[in-house]
């Protein structure tokens, strides 16, 4: 099986506050916190889809969207 | 998220504070059910009262937000009226180990088919940050502010004593062990317990000085090692993770219940 390769973060902004678990157990600092303390990602570039931030977010508000989540839809 | 068609987002975004345990207890509860398949028809959540009995509102199961503590009884009550459903019973570690201690050792002796699952930040969050019977010597809470003197129950040494025919122990840190282990107490028959390190950044976190939740999160990888490995042979002062107890010579109760209806049936027809 290929590495799966990123398509998007989907960050719930309403669902978001702003803990920094996501941002802080990133291995590959995609994520940051911004002005408003809720998460964003600024350097998706590097993200190796590992979703260690979806699984550890208490508030279900970020989710790793890659090609093969969308070749299994 | 596959896993989302489990919630009931219309309650969202959750009561629970910033960087809160309980949220990635529902994340990991919510993935284990989803990778087992379950009809969210044939699953029901039972809880009490508190931070973590709030889940059950969260979950598009049956639910059921009943008493402080007793929450296992409604839920035996439940399992003996359909024995076919799944129960699932989340509570804080006050809500299973004080006020429904009872309850919780003797549903374990009687080996019910119900997954317990204590989730365990050492206080009492809700009610301003009192200490809980697994607060633990030396720690500060809003009621014990010099310090407990309190020495603090094992969940899983408790469990193991009391009965429990599945017993097993992981934390908010250790996300996919998490699921895992949910899983497996979830498809185990009879009494499951399952033991997970939560933080509490809020009121815990705040009083002993452990920092945001990423630290706290940080310090259950540091504190707790898997069981019988090597990290935990050598730091016996570590906590221990895994599966402690995973056995089927015990029988069920509702199986054990149903005999007992046909026994009485028969005598009674006998009589006739």
């Amino acid at each position: 099986m290929a590495r799966p390769k990123l398509k998007e973060h989907i960050i719930n902004r309403d669902w978001c506050k702003g803990c920094g678990i996501c941002v802080h157990f990133c291995p590959k600092n995609v994520l940051e916190l911004d002005s408003m303390e809720k998460v964003v990602a600024v350097r998706p570039g590097d993200c190796i889809c590992c979703r260690m931030c979806e699984l550890r977010c208490p508030d279900l508000a970020i989710e790793v969207v890659t090609d093969q989540d969308v070749k299994n839809e | 998220m596959q896993a989302k068609q489990y919630i009931r987002e219309r309650f969202f975004p959750h009561m629970w504070c910033a960087g809160c345990g309980h949220g990635i207890v529902l994340n990991s509860l919510l993935r284990a059910v989803d990778q087992l398949g379950l009809d969210k028809n044939n699953v029901v959540m039972v809880s009490g009262i508190g931070c973590s009995a709030r889940i059950s509102g969260y979950v598009d199961f049956h639910s059921l937000h009943t008493i402080h503590g007793r929450a296992l009884a409604f839920a035996a009550g439940v399992k003996f009226s359909k024995p076919e459903l799944k129960l699932i019973v989340p509570m804080g570690d006050g809500d299973a180990l004080a006020i429904g201690g009872n309850h919780f050792i003797h549903a374990a002796r009687r080996n019910m088919d119900i997954t317990a699952i204590v989730m365990n930040n050492r206080i009492y969050g809700m009610t301003g940050g009192q200490f809980s019977p697994l607060t633990g010597v030396d720690k500060n809470t809003s009621t014990t502010p010099f310090s407990n003197i309190d020495n603090s129950f094992d969940t899983v040494e408790l469990a193991t004593a009391a009965g429990a025919t599945f017993v097993a122990r992981t934390t908010t840190y250790h996300v996919l062990e998490m699921t895992a282990l949910l899983k497996k107490a979830i498809e185990h028959k009879g009494f499951s317990v399952i033991e997970i390190l939560s933080q509490c950044p809020t009121q815990y976190g705040r009083k002993n000085k452990e920092g945001d939740a990423p630290a706290m999160l940080d310090h259950f990888r540091e504190m707790t090692a898997k069981a019988d490995s090597e990290k935990i042979k050598k730091n016996p002062g570590l906590i221990s993770r895994g599966i402690f107890v995973d056995r089927s010579d015990k029988p069920e109760y509702c199986e054990q219940y149903e005999k007992i209806i046909q026994k009485a049936q028969k005598a009674i027809k006998g009589k006739q």
